[in-house]
């Protein structure tokens, strides 16, 4: 044992890596992301990583490598389970061998995020095993925890943090590699009987999952990371049961005053009910303190009437607790003081501070998308169009001055939902505007069928050979995996001749006039085209010396400014300046000038 | 003793980096430290804040309103920002150089700085303002505004450990190649006041 410093992330892949990890696979989303990065830097070269090219794949992969008898990990955000649901569902009927952990962090907030879905019912809806981590340590120790239940009862489990315990940082106790668990699969071995889904099967099976779950809420009500801490008085009648980082944001407030019963609740499913008696018995009221929705306080209703307990349960559905967002220290100690008279913190009495700059996230100076999103822009100015978005960095073109985001949903949804507007309005020039990680992971079959059904829009590729948004990992188009290989790319004007689409221009976006009579010319066509607006992240790039504006020529018109809205071009007294600091040179305002103004940004050869 | 400590500033200004120099630097000393900051959507030129706690039976990195013993401000704003965690007789450093977020510059926004550093000096008692920005000239380099912040710090007496210990850490931690850099940053701010 010794300390280091960790991430929550960083902690739940070091405890996988020390539980014998084998293969972990998974798709990038925040906050999950650094798991699969934290484990190809530390990778002996025994576990294989990979970026899949979607949940589902990733889950998939796992769950063969777990049928041979590794253990595996797929890694996810939330959102990312819808996706990988459909193995999920089934996978829970067939189990494994090896065991099989599926980390999906959920984000209460939402800080990044489109949904504030809670993981634990997808835990109860597909009948698995579900552990909930309360701190950076606890992830630790609870991943190999996670390896062994899932081992011992032949099923995939779930792993589910949320953002504060995957991106706080604690120091913690970890393993010496001497200690490290190792792990020989011992391969797949044919059984028809196990491994292929049939109707039969699945009836034995759900039966036998039943009977497991009813076993594991008794083995849970024992599992150590499920307690109850006694009150600080015996009197008291009144209890709190709570669980991941909202219990240390409990147990932060109660630090040093009388607290009342406590209840933690580390495995949401199957629900420690022996447990929850136990805490129950004696009280007359129990606050539940959860994010997300309100599961534990359904369960503990449930168990009051089951057992015929006259314990007033309360939470976010007495709208004692508030339904939607993150809890945090004050939250946590206001509801605990309406609840059990905890005297909260005293804030400081300040004069009114003056009104501060919003600084919301923005495309980065330099952005190619910037530019893609204007030359769109520029060249259906006066037509009634529809610009569908999807999910990365680029749903930031929604902000003014661009305003080119008219929809978002989810991963790749943008092509069909285009094809959905085109069809009910067909005066109207319909984009979709998707990724190159995007289009992989799931906007390719949208294509297919936009193509086959006849639809007429123009698909925007924006190529920036990365996913950037979550940091930077490979994906198909990028020719090197996280094995470190250099690898053959996917193609993706071959891809997309290849699924029938006939027109297919690549332009880069920096040329503006070139990227501005591509987009005139090929969204006049008929039927489904595209363009691929290519151009390296800017943060990837070593950027070219920064432009300068020539103050005897600019008529600080604002012209840069308010239609770019690129972070580098600022006020300064006044004036149209560049932040030398941001600026990358990219040329886009130069050519918008229209006094030629802006100088400069030439690439250093 | 536990310490409650707050960086804030801008994306790209090296506030997550300075979170985890005070980390190792802690844990160097065996004090226990947790932390956590913002991460994902808060881009370059976002807002940027690290909370660090170091000490005895910590549960969470987070912490309540009034409860911070030091904020280091690596913008105005940004400090005026989170100054409802300050504690009634915490400690303020502040770098006075502003940063303009792109929204000013479409409002025509006038933003400088200047009212925010007044605000500060008029609520809190014990306050140091740098202009950070003007150090890092001095040193040569723009890159080194968190050690000219984090020295700045050390100075204030409110972070567990001595330039001479953070140092040692600078040198285990940072590329070797700035590490003659960052002592002179660190160095400068020392002096400061």
């Amino acid at each position: 044992m010794h300390t280091e410093f960790l991430m929550g992330n960083a902690a739940i892949a070091m405890g996988a890596v020390a539980a014998g990890l084998n293969l972990i696979s998974g798709y990038p989303g925040t906050p999950s992301t650094e798991v699969l990065e934290t484990t190809a830097k530390k990778n002996t070269g025994n576990i294989y990583v990979e970026w899949s090219v979607n949940e589902k794949a990733a889950l998939e992969l796992a769950a063969g490598a777990a049928y041979s008898g590794a253990r595996t990990m797929v890694t996810m955000k939330q959102v990312g389970l819808n996706v990988a649901s459909d193995p999920l569902m089934s996978l829970a009927y067939v189990g494994v061998k090896g065991g099989m952990v599926i980390m999906v962090a959920d984000d209460p907030g939402p800080i990044s995020s489109q949904t504030e879905q809670d993981t634990r019912h997808f835990a109860a809806f597909s009948k698995l095993p579900c552990f909930d981590p309360s701190s950076v340590q606890e992830a630790y120790d609870m991943i190999g925890d996670a390896f062994e239940y899932s081992e011992k009862y032949h099923t995939p489990v779930l792993f589910r943090p949320t953002t504060r315990v995957c991106h706080g940082y604690a120091s913690i106790n970890v393993k010496d590699i001497e200690e490290y668990l190792v792990n020989t699969p011992e391969g797949f071995i044919k059984d028809s009987s196990k491994w292929v889904i049939f109707p039969r099967l699945s009836y034995n099976n759900h039966i036998k999952i039943e009977q497991r779950n009813e076993e594991l809420s008794d083995v849970f009500s024992q599992y150590d990371k499920n307690i109850i801490i006694p009150a600080t008085d015996n009197s008291c009648k009144k209890g709190i049961a709570t669980h991941g980082i909202s219990y240390s944001y409990v147990m932060e407030a109660l630090s040093g005053q009388n607290a009342p019963r406590i209840m933690k609740v580390a495995t949401p499913f199957p629900f420690p009910e022996k447990l929850a008696v136990e805490f129950l018995s004696g009280l007359d009221e129990v606050l539940c303190i959860e994010e997300l929705d309100p599961v534990i306080e359904k369960e503990l209703t449930y168990i009051c009437g089951k057992y015929g307990l006259s314990v007033k349960i309360r939470g976010k559905l007495t709208h004692d607790v508030k339904p939607a967002g993150e809890n945090s220290c004050k939250s946590v100690s206001e509801n605990l003081s309406a609840f059990s008279g905890l005297v909260p913190t005293k804030s400081v009495e300040r004069a009114t501070p003056p009104q501060l700059p919003v600084r919301p996230p923005v495309l980065c100076a330099g952005c190619p998308h910037r530019a893609s999103f204007f030359a769109v822009k520029e060249a259906m100015k006066g037509k009634k169009t529809a610009f569908c978005g999807d999910i990365g960095c680029y749903t930031l073109g929604n902000a003014m001055p661009l305003d080119m985001v008219d929809t978002c949903l989810c991963m790749g949804a943008g092509v069909n939902i285009t094809q959905g507007i085109g069809k009910i309005e067909p005066d109207t020039t319909c984009f979709a505007f998707v990724g190159d990680s995007t289009f992989f992971a799931s906007a390719i079959t949208g294509v297919v069928n936009a193509v086959y059904n006849q639809a007429d829009m123009t698909l925007i590729v924006l190529d920036n050979s990365t996913t950037a948004m979550t940091g930077h990992q490979p994906h198909p188009g990028t020719g090197r995996t996280m094995m470190g290989e250099i690898v053959e790319k996917v193609d993706i004007e071959a891809v997309l001749h290849g699924i029938g689409v006939k027109t297919v221009e690549t332009v880069n976006p920096l040329e503006l006039s070139k990227a501005v009579d591509c987009v005139k010319r090929v969204s006049s066509e008929k039927g489904v085209k595209a363009i691929i607006f290519r151009s390296p992240c800017a943060v990837l790039i070593k950027p070219s010396t920064p432009v300068i504006v020539d103050e005897n020529k600019c008529v600080q018109c604002k012209k840069c400014i308010n239609s770019l809205g690129c972070p580098g071009i600022v006020l300064e007294e006044g004036k149209v300046c560049i932040e030398q600091s941001l600026c990358t040179g990219c040329g886009l305002c130069k050519q918008v000038c229209p006094t030629k103004a802006i100088m400069g940004g030439e690439r250093d050869e | 003793m536990n310490k409650n400590i707050l960086l804030c500033g801008v994306g790209g200004q090296g506030i997550v980096l300075t979170s985890k120099l005070i980390a190792a630097a802690s844990m160097a000393k065996n004090i226990p430290v947790m932390s956590a900051e913002t991460i994902g959507m808060a881009q370059k030129g976002g807002s940027v804040f690290s909370f660090l706690k170091t000490g005895e039976n910590l549960y969470c990195p987070m912490f309540s309103e009034g409860t911070a013993d030091l904020i280091i401000g690596f913008e105005p704003a940004e400090a005026v920002r989170m100054l409802p965690y300050l504690k009634a007789d915490g400690t303020v450093i502040v770098n006075s150089h502003p940063i303009m977020p792109v929204t000013a510059a479409l409002n025509g926004g006038t933003y400088n700085g200047g009212e925010m550093i007044d605000y500060l000096k008029a609520n809190v008692k014990n306050i140091f303002v740098l202009d950070g920005d003007e150090v890092c000239r001095k040193i040569g380099s723009p890159k080194v505004l968190n050690m000219v912040m984090l020295g700045a710090a050390i100075k204030s007496g409110c972070l567990p450990f001595t330039l001479d210990e953070i140092k040692e850490t600078v040198q285990k931690t940072v590329n070797p190649k700035f590490y003659e850099l960052n002592c002179k940053a660190l160095d400068e701010a020392e002096k400061l006041f």
